[in-house]
């Protein structure tokens, strides 16, 4: 008796939670794919098997070429200064420089705030005319710009916005890992002549390695998942020019309520996301040397 | 917190310039926020207007108030993120004693799939989720915007590093005296793992707060929308509501977490930390 108790009270632990995460999880990452090879019900044909059709119209579906290269635009603008950015903010609140405790409060700050609020501020600096951009350009003499109705700046203004949001965050992780590093090591490499770049070069980086690829993985799935700002903002526009996945899975399943396609863009998240996970695991598993 | 080393003092000329360039960061970094609450507090005739002898004004403030139903978006938000971090923190506290202090066959398969939700959250599952909930019966309830969330990967993940470090003796002494494995666990594990449900609890609360696109997906009405979706609501009806009104539901929005940030700065920062170190 008390070995089937003992052996019962862990899976009675987990019954709750995995209920959960599998209905919410694997239940609806698995049903995607599966309704994606259906049609989306209408009121004269119920939803049929249709195969690969789905897939067949993304092929042919500019706008989905267009968000999906959109979305590496975004992840390549936004991963690579946001963690530079963080490096160079952790190091600086980590120094003695004067008033570090203004400088941490003022980089982490936007990490707190809702996206969606913030993004109106954005859009109101943004704004032609009166917007705070336009006041600046205008003492300066230059020519007056619609950042947001320009195809060709809109995504530029959008990754502004998401290093803005993200820098602040990522420097926390590395201020964590600055912390663990031993001073000792400075000094033994001060000694041997070693220049401040020298340090940071050979010694601090490769030390925060580990916590650089966190982040790259952190940021990876962000460039996924953080659209709210183009709600307020753009709504995908001028002409799909901001139009990034996720935001399109949106527009596709709750606006033209095409849900059969909405899974079949659904599939392709999951499948970069898989790509992510199959890239932490070998890469990221074998270099980190803490658990 | 003195870990800085003194190693690599720089030369008085680039130590200025460093500090330079850091401050010049800061000031960007804050200017939105400050924007902000400049054309919160200012008539809206001074939005754009940065004067010194310009005269203060709560009224963007009241006619924000007046115009959404914001003290309800409040509430809803509020029984949100209450609700989500009471079931996080309850189921996430079973799992990861299970997956802490049990040997089972299956655990480490169990292990990985509930790891697999820090990958496929559900923030990318809408399509399936809004079709489930419809199924039933909970969309455009409170309960359905959190319900995706009560389940967390993470919150498991964290609490499960942290019962592993509690010494076994603490647990088996407990035992000895005929405590049952629930007694154990609130006895001993809950009170060792304080610091990381505090942690656990800040970036939970400034997460579910924030969170948007769900709820706009399954709410919509006023009962329901948490304060995301009902700025979004406000600030984009076209009956061409001012800047300054709107800046001041911002700020209002932010508010809470942004005072409890400014209090508890330090526990955020540690907080934020300790959830991000593996």
């Amino acid at each position: 008796m008390e070995s089937f108790r003992t052996r019962v009270t862990p899976w009675l632990l987990l019954l709750p939670a995995m209920v959960l995460l599998v209905t919410f999880t694997h239940w609806p990452a698995l049903a995607t794919v599966w309704d994606s090879f259906f049609s989306t019900a209408k009121k004269a044909r119920p939803s049929h098997f249709i195969g690969i059709e789905n897939y067949r119209s993304m092929v042919q579906d500019d706008v989905f070429w267009q968000a999906l290269w959109n979305n590496v635009i975004y992840a390549v603008g936004t991963i690579p200064l946001s963690i530079a950015l963080a490096i160079a903010m952790a190091l600086w609140v980590n120094s003695h420089l004067v008033g570090r405790g203004f400088l941490r409060l003022a980089y982490f700050t936007p990490t707190v705030l809702p996206m969606i609020a913030v993004a109106n501020i954005w859009l109101f600096f943004y704004t032609p005319q009166y917007g705070l951009l336009e006041q600046i350009t205008q003492v300066l003499g230059l020519p007056s710009h619609n950042w947001l109705g320009d195809k060709s700046t809109v995504l530029g203004a959008l990754i502004v916005v998401a290093i803005w949001k993200e820098a602040g965050f990522f420097m926390i992780f590395y201020l964590a890992a600055l912390q663990q590093i031993p001073p000792t090591l400075a000094e033994a490499a001060a000694l041997e002549g070693a220049s401040r770049w020298q340090y940071f070069r050979r010694v601090l980086f490769p030390l925060l390695m580990p916590t650089t690829l966190f982040v790259l993985i952190n940021a990876l799935i962000n460039s996924v998942r953080m659209v709210d700002h183009i709600f307020v903002m753009t709504r995908g526009g001028p002409d799909s020019a901001s139009t990034l996945l996720l935001y399109y899975i949106y527009q596709v399943g709750f606006s033209f309520l095409d849900t059969g396609y909405a899974a079949a863009l659904t599939v392709v998240v999951l499948a970069v996301l898989g790509l992510v996970a199959f890239f932490q695991l070998r890469f990221l598993e074998r270099r980190t040397h803490y658990q | 917190m003195e870990t800085a080393s003194t190693a690599f003092r720089p030369a008085p000329a680039s130590r200025a310039l460093e500090t330079a360039g850091a401050w010049l960061l800061g000031l960007l970094w804050i200017l939105p926020l400050a924007y902000a609450v400049w054309t919160a507090f200012h008539p809206s005739a001074y939005s754009t207007r940065f004067e010194i002898g310009a005269p203060l004004t709560l009224q963007n403030f009241v006619n924000a108030w007046n115009a959404a139903p914001f003290a309800r978006y409040f509430l809803n938000t509020t029984l949100l993120v209450t609700m989500v971090l009471a079931a996080q923190l309850v189921l996430g506290t079973l799992a990861a004693y299970a997956l802490a202090r049990f040997e089972f066959p299956g655990r480490d398969l169990v292990f990985g799939l509930i790891l697999l939700q820090l990958m496929v959250m559900p923030d990318v599952l809408i399509v399936e989720n809004y079709r489930t909930m419809n199924a039933l019966g909970l969309r455009d309830t409170i309960v359905a915007i959190g319900l995706p969330y009560f389940a967390s990967a993470f919150g498991i993940f964290l609490l499960r590093q942290t019962f592993k470090t509690v010494p076994r003796e603490l647990d088996d002494a407990a035992r000895v005296e005929g405590a049952s494995a629930l007694q154990v666990l609130m006895k001993v594990y809950v009170p060792l793992g304080r610091p990381v449900y505090l942690a656990y609890a800040l970036v939970s609360v400034s997460y579910h707060w924030n969170n948007f696109l769900w709820p706009l997906i399954v709410t919509n009405s006023v009962e329901t929308r948490p304060l995301t979706v009902g700025l979004q609501v406000f600030s984009s009806s076209d009956q061409g509501v001012d800047w300054s009104i709107i800046t001041a539901a911002t700020l209002m929005t932010s508010a809470p977490l942004l005072v409890g940030f400014l209090l508890f700065q330090r526990q955020f920062v540690q907080s934020f930390m300790r959830a991000g170190i593996r």
